[in-house]
């Protein structure tokens, strides 16, 4: 049996670790190969790092920080943020990343995903999907979309992601849990694995996602104020019954 | 020791090449077909389909250069969509060296591609996963060789059924899994490999 994954994400700022709430209000937290090695050590799973620099010119720090990542981490990762199309995609997989996470990208045009599945493999695709009651939004939140998140969940899969990174606006950064709700939804209308994301507070919410259908955990704030929170949450899960890697 | 990666254009090799650097060898990332048939240990790694990594091999000469090596007994080694670029034809499209008699086909599951960090079962000896019985490696894949002949299957584990996950046969070996990606246990298998290909 597979084992379901914990995942911290890393959010990535002109090359630097920040973390806010409900997308704003960010903090720096540190160097992200740095902190990436940390919760490898730790025992992560898998790891993301998502690039939220608000300028098209912070933008070059991100592939170094993947080129780096590849070369120390001895787990895989995955790379995302502000993708606007297969160039960007690809830069990122050849600089190192082993999975790229396409947001708005894939929504505008979800050729995106079938070119990169195309000559990547689909295990290298993640469509990003960020819901807020449901409906897709894009641009960090801001831009409500019209168009049911389960819907184009399963639209993603079939244009050829391989893997659904599901977050929810509505709780993210809360620590109150994951929308579970979408996460069954989501899980249940498709047949690549799903990532829960947004309001992970504690091992408990991380079970619940589990439950609902989810293969993976997405976790940042509450690992990333005390990384050795990680290996205690792990613990937690498998004594929930939840197998986690060894 | 020296290590070719065969390069056929599938980019992310920057991983496993660090990786072995970890493990004590050189690697050389390569389309010289040359290279391919003189160093030590050759690989096959990489991502995608089998066909377009077949038809990336074959434009630069790097399959028949695997095949002579093969034909001579030299190791060659493959990992994720190198180890089913040894056998025959993929459900996914194309057709692999033929190193080994199987084809390769899609991964029937609940959850596909089967992704993550999943238990090796190997009981057999084996120079490739000796000390990896029960250890977690990482998969990230939708396809999976079929061998025609059980006896070359090293490692299996389960994912809504029994997929091959490891073969060693003569001067051939590879892991569906990414050992470059699978923490110490991964590097034990890297290890492994480079011990092999000195006595294979």
């Amino acid at each position: 049996m597979v084992k379901r994954r914990v995942i911290p994400c890393l959010d990535v700022a002109e090359g630097r670790v920040v973390k806010g709430v409900n997308f704003v209000n960010l903090r720096e937290m540190g160097e992200p190969v740095e902190l990436a090695r940390r919760y490898s050590e730790l025992g992560a799973d898998e790891l993301v790092f998502l690039d939220i620099t608000a300028t098209l010119e912070g933008r070059g720090p991100i592939l170094d920080v993947i080129g780096r990542a590849a070369d120390e981490l001895t787990i895989p990762f995955t790379a995302g943020g502000g993708i606007t199309g297969v160039g960007d995609a690809r830069d990122l997989l050849l600089a190192g990343a082993d999975k790229v996470a396409i947001n708005r990208a894939a929504f505008d045009d979800p050729t995106v995903l079938t070119s990169l599945a195309a000559e990547f493999g689909s295990q290298a695709v993640v469509c990003a999907i960020d819901a807020r009651g449901g409906e897709v939004v894009t641009h960090a939140g801001r831009t409500p979309r019209g168009r049911d998140a389960v819907d184009w969940s399963r639209e993603a899969v079939e244009r050829g992601a391989g893997e659904i990174l599901l977050t929810s606006i509505d709780a993210d950064g809360t620590r109150a849990g994951y929308d579970l709700e979408l996460t069954r939804a989501v899980a249940d209308a498709v047949e690549v694995p799903v990532i829960a994301s947004g309001g992970a507070g504690d091992a408990g919410h991380m079970a619940d996602a589990f439950e609902a259908g989810a293969e993976a955990a997405l976790i940042a704030s509450i690992v990333h104020e005390r990384p050795e929170r990680l290996p205690e949450l792990k613990a937690e899960l498998e004594e929930a019954g939840w197998p986690m890697r060894r | 020791m020296r290590v070719a990666i065969a390069d056929y254009g599938a980019g992310n090799l920057r991983s496993l090449s660090s990786a072995l650097v970890r493990a004590g060898v050189e690697p050389v990332i390569t389309v010289d077909p040359e290279a391919i048939r003189e160093a030590p240990l050759a690989m096959i790694a990489g991502v995608g389909h089998v066909e377009s990594a077949a038809a990336g091999l074959a434009r630069h000469g790097l399959d028949d250069a695997l095949r002579e090596r093969a034909a001579a007994g030299r190791p060659v080694a493959g990992v994720c969509v190198g180890m089913q670029l040894l056998f025959g034809p993929s459900e996914e499209g194309g057709e692999g060296l033929g190193l080994l008699p199987g084809p390769v086909r899609r991964v029937r599951a609940r959850r596909v591609p089967h992704m993550g960090w999943n238990t090796l079962a190997a009981p057999r000896a084996s120079a490739l996963l000796e000390g990896l019985d029960g250890a977690d490696v990482y998969f990230a894949h939708s396809y999976a060789a079929a061998p025609d002949d059980e006896d070359v299957v090293a490692a299996t584990v389960d994912h809504d059924g029994t997929l091959v996950a490891a073969v060693e046969a003569g001067s051939l070996a590879g892991v569906q899994f990414h050992p470059e990606r699978s923490g110490r246990a991964g590097a034990r298998v890297l290890e492994n490999l480079v011990r092999w290909s000195s006595g294979a």
